[in-house]
């Protein structure tokens, strides 16, 4: 067990390698950054959309989800397989995947966030003149909020492990730190790749939960619980 | 962007050609490296992934749901889970492998499986256990119901739709995951797009084979455990229609 963390380039973790990389490890951090955010942003704009229609017209709430389900249950590597022939190698391919697998997560937390707004609130906006409009952006997406933020916590932290795959089709990002180790039978990049990733889901899980906690007050003591896991 | 498009379907159309020839082939099926063989190595590694799972994630949520241990503690293993990326799992389990003497290929990638498919089986069965109501419990032990006897005709029935949401979510995650073995050197229905990927555009259609067979696995797998979790919970059956 010595060997796993003494200081050299057969040990588990080289000290020496992680301090001379660490401009490409702040590289790979941006690249991961911006590879999920693009992901989580669009999925969540598409999701949005799907939900409102989801909302509006019940019977496609079925569909919607089970459309979503099949393209979650394709694994990563098989959908990176499917796209390239017709997207080939690069960010379009992974972006089209990454995105496939939040809307499932998405449209059914931000539909329950929806649906749980209690019905005599509703019928108060409605009686005091609200337009649907107006009711959905001041009175139901603020109820549905939380709801919603923990939808995007989960599906954020799936997509940044997710996007450690997509260094196998050329994407940068951790995965390529893995990818790099794994080809070099080099173990250092692993352990680095893999903590960083885990450290930076992480830290967005908690960011998430802590503006979702600035954002809704009178829900302090809800989220408060979720903070604590 | 597009001339891209254009070609793009060109290419596509050829690429439906080259995938049926490099299906047709004999080869293909067939040996060490053919579909039959691989599908089987995928099918095997994800039965015996999914059973020391289910064999250590069941019985430690149906302990620790009797102890009541604050369910923050389920909700925090479930959310690490979540985070370590599988395939950081796989190559992080490599090097060790490795060094311990356990080689390439097959027990990497079980371990990084096993660790997968652990935390929704735990996390759902705890909730089902932890979930029965109090009255229910207390009615049974009236009815003179020893502790086991509460556990096997009451809570385990109450707990089985979760229980088996669980063992759904944990064993299509597995089957899935599986694919990533081939990066390891584990022979599965993965080491076509693998090695297909790394061959460029002449591997195109390993690619394409690869992923159609491991989505059609994964998606037969979930269809397979819905069914099976319809026919253990008939009385689940009337409130959704």
């Amino acid at each position: 067990m010595t060997a796993l963390f003494a200081n050299s380039a057969d040990s588990f973790v080289w000290w020496a390698w992680v301090s001379s990389h660490l401009g490409e490890l702040g590289d790979r951090t941006v690249e991961h950054i911006v590879l999920t955010t693009i992901a989580v942003a669009v999925g969540f704009a598409l999701s949005c959309v799907l939900a409102l229609v989801a909302v509006r017209h019940r019977w496609t709430y079925t569909p919607i989800t089970a459309l979503g389900s099949i393209l979650y249950t394709i694994p990563s590597l098989a959908l990176f397989g499917l796209l390239v022939p017709i997207t080939g190698l690069g960010l379009l391919t992974a972006e089209i995947a990454l995105v496939s697998y939040t809307i499932l997560i998405l449209v059914r937390t931000i539909v329950a966030g929806l649906d749980g707004v209690p019905a005599d609130v509703r019928e108060a906006a409605d009686a005091m003149g609200y337009t649907r409009r107006a009711r959905l952006v001041t009175v139901d997406l603020p109820l549905a909020l939380p709801t919603i933020v923990s939808g995007l916590r989960i599906a954020t932290v799936t997509v940044i492990g997710l996007v450690t795959v997509t260094a196998l089709i050329g994407n940068g990002g951790y995965g390529a730190l893995i990818d790099d180790g794994l080809s070099r039978d080099f173990s250092t990049p692993i352990v680095v790749g893999t903590v960083l990733s885990v450290a930076l889901a992480v830290i967005v899980d908690v960011a998430f939960a802590l503006v979702g906690r600035a954002l809704t007050p009178w829900q302090r003591r809800a989220t408060a619980r979720v903070v604590a896991a | 962007m597009a001339a891209t498009g254009h070609g793009a379907g060109g290419r596509g159309m050829s690429l439906l050609a080259d995938t049926w020839d490099f299906v047709a082939q004999s080869g293909t099926w067939t040996g060490d490296r053919g579909i039959l063989s691989r599908a089987q190595a995928h099918v095997w590694i994800s039965l015996v992934a999914a059973a020391i799972s289910a064999a250590i994630g069941l019985p430690s949520a149906i302990v620790l749901a009797h102890r009541r241990i604050a369910p923050i503690v389920s909700v925090a293993i479930v959310n690490i889970a979540r985070a370590v990326p599988s395939f950081a799992l796989i190559a992080l389990v490599f090097p060790i492998s490795l060094q311990f003497g356990f080689g390439l290929g097959f027990w990497p990638t079980c371990v990084a499986l096993i660790a997968l498919g652990i935390p929704p089986m735990f996390a759902n069965t705890y909730a089902g256990i932890a979930g029965t109501p109090s009255a229910v419990i207390e009615a049974a032990r009236g009815l003179g119901m020893r502790d086991s006897e509460v556990l096997r005709r009451v809570e385990l029935p109450t707990a089985l739709p979760l229980l088996m949401n669980g063992v759904r979510i944990s064993v299509v995650q597995i089957v899935a995951t599986a694919t990533l073995g081939a990066i390891v050197g584990y022979e599965c229905l993965g080491s076509f797009i693998v090695a297909g990927l790394a061959r460029g555009q002449t591997g195109q259609p390993a690619v394409l084979t690869g992923a159609v067979l491991v989505a059609l696995l994964a998606f037969a797998v979930d269809g397979l455990l819905a069914g099976t979790t319809t026919r253990l919970t008939p009385w689940t059956r009337r409130r959704r229609s």
